[in-house]
């Protein structure tokens, strides 16, 4: 099946960037997601070859234009809603809720 | 999609780290922290398994790992010939197994086969003997050029190779994950297992790199 996601001999992407001494993560949410769809597996819902199925629904124009662990947010959302374990609007109810908060908060210190 | 990604992407950590000292969270930072909070309510995942998953991550499984089964294989002939028949077994010999680690195949380099892995479409990577893969191994332009142009992908990694050298690229998939074993370099006969595996590169075992006997670190 080919979609954004089959990039093998597509041209346009330019040069290989590598990172010298790259850390594992860039961001604290990396890790957390990378958990999060490591731990969610464990649930025995879903095997591999769905959670790259599912990363793959991501619309094309997105995919490419988002980073790789996005892709597994994507992913994880996908498949977790699937299968009933989440519901879009809780997700949705709760990124308001964390938004509120945050912004309720003072700027430094905490 | 109702995502609201924020776009970064370049590598620098982030100033603004998201969710310390009360900056706002905002894009993926904030619907992970959303998601998090609703499964852990929920209970369907384990704060602490997620705390212990990234710390074997982060700082346990690593290159390090597959450093040390080359330096074997270059050592060890009856190893070598068992890694290469059947690495996983051979990989276990070590401890090396797991997840995405289930099925792996070592390809040997010789002075006229040049092995390099890619994923094209996604991000296959042999977990127990490298870790988690580098952000270019999952970008667009490594995934979409090592099977069309893997000499000019390896020439931005600083790799000429001979045309004399046959290039073999492996296209890693769920169930096929490839670590390359690189030629040991010339000069290095004095020394250890120990000392060997010290000056294999990670690159050298995707097969982006070559390893250099003169620039050992």
């Amino acid at each position: 099946m080919n979609g954004a996601h089959d990039l093998g001999g597509m041209h346009g992407f330019g040069p290989v960037d590598p990172e010298p001494d790259e850390p594992v993560f860039h961001h604290d949410w990396e890790r957390r997601v990378f958990a999060l769809n490591l731990a969610s597996g464990f649930l025995g819902q879903w095997n591999i070859d769905m959670s790259r199925y599912a990363r793959e629904q991501m619309p094309a124009a997105e995919y490419l234009a988002t980073t790789y662990y996005e892709h597994w947010l994507f992913g994880l959302e996908h498949l977790l809603v699937k299968k009933g374990l989440v519901k879009p609007e809780e997700i949705e109810a709760r990124v308001a809720e964390l938004r509120r908060q945050r912004v309720g908060r003072p700027a430094a210190g905490s | 999609m109702s995502h609201d990604h924020d776009h970064h992407h370049d590598h620098d950590h982030d100033p603004d780290h998201p969710g310390e000292h009360g900056a706002p969270l905002s894009g993926p930072a904030l619907r992970v922290k959303a998601l998090e909070s609703l499964l852990v309510e929920k209970g369907l995942v384990d704060p602490v398994a997620l705390d212990q998953l990234i710390d074997r991550y982060e700082t346990k499984v690593g290159p390090r790992n597959g450093a040390r089964v080359v330096a074997r294989a270059w050592t060890d002939p009856a190893f070598k010939r068992r890694l290469l028949d059947d690495t996983s077994s051979a990989m276990a010999e070590f401890g090396y197994t797991g997840r995405q680690g289930e099925n792996m195949v070592v390809v040997e380099n010789t002075p006229t086969i040049h092995n390099m892995v890619v994923c094209t479409l996604c991000s296959c990577y042999p977990w127990p003997v490298l870790g988690l893969p580098p952000v270019w191994y999952k970008s667009a332009p490594y995934r979409s050029r090592a099977v069309i142009d893997p000499r000019g992908v390896l020439r931005e990694f600083g790799v000429e190779l001979r045309d004399d050298v046959e290039v073999r690229v492996w296209d890693s998939t769920a169930e096929l994950r490839y670590l390359v074993l690189p030629l040991r370099p010339a000069g290095t006969q004095g020394m250890s297992e120990e000392q060997l595996a010290e000056i294999v590169t990670r690159d050298s075992m995707i097969g982006t790199g070559v390893v250099n006997g003169l620039s050992a670190r």
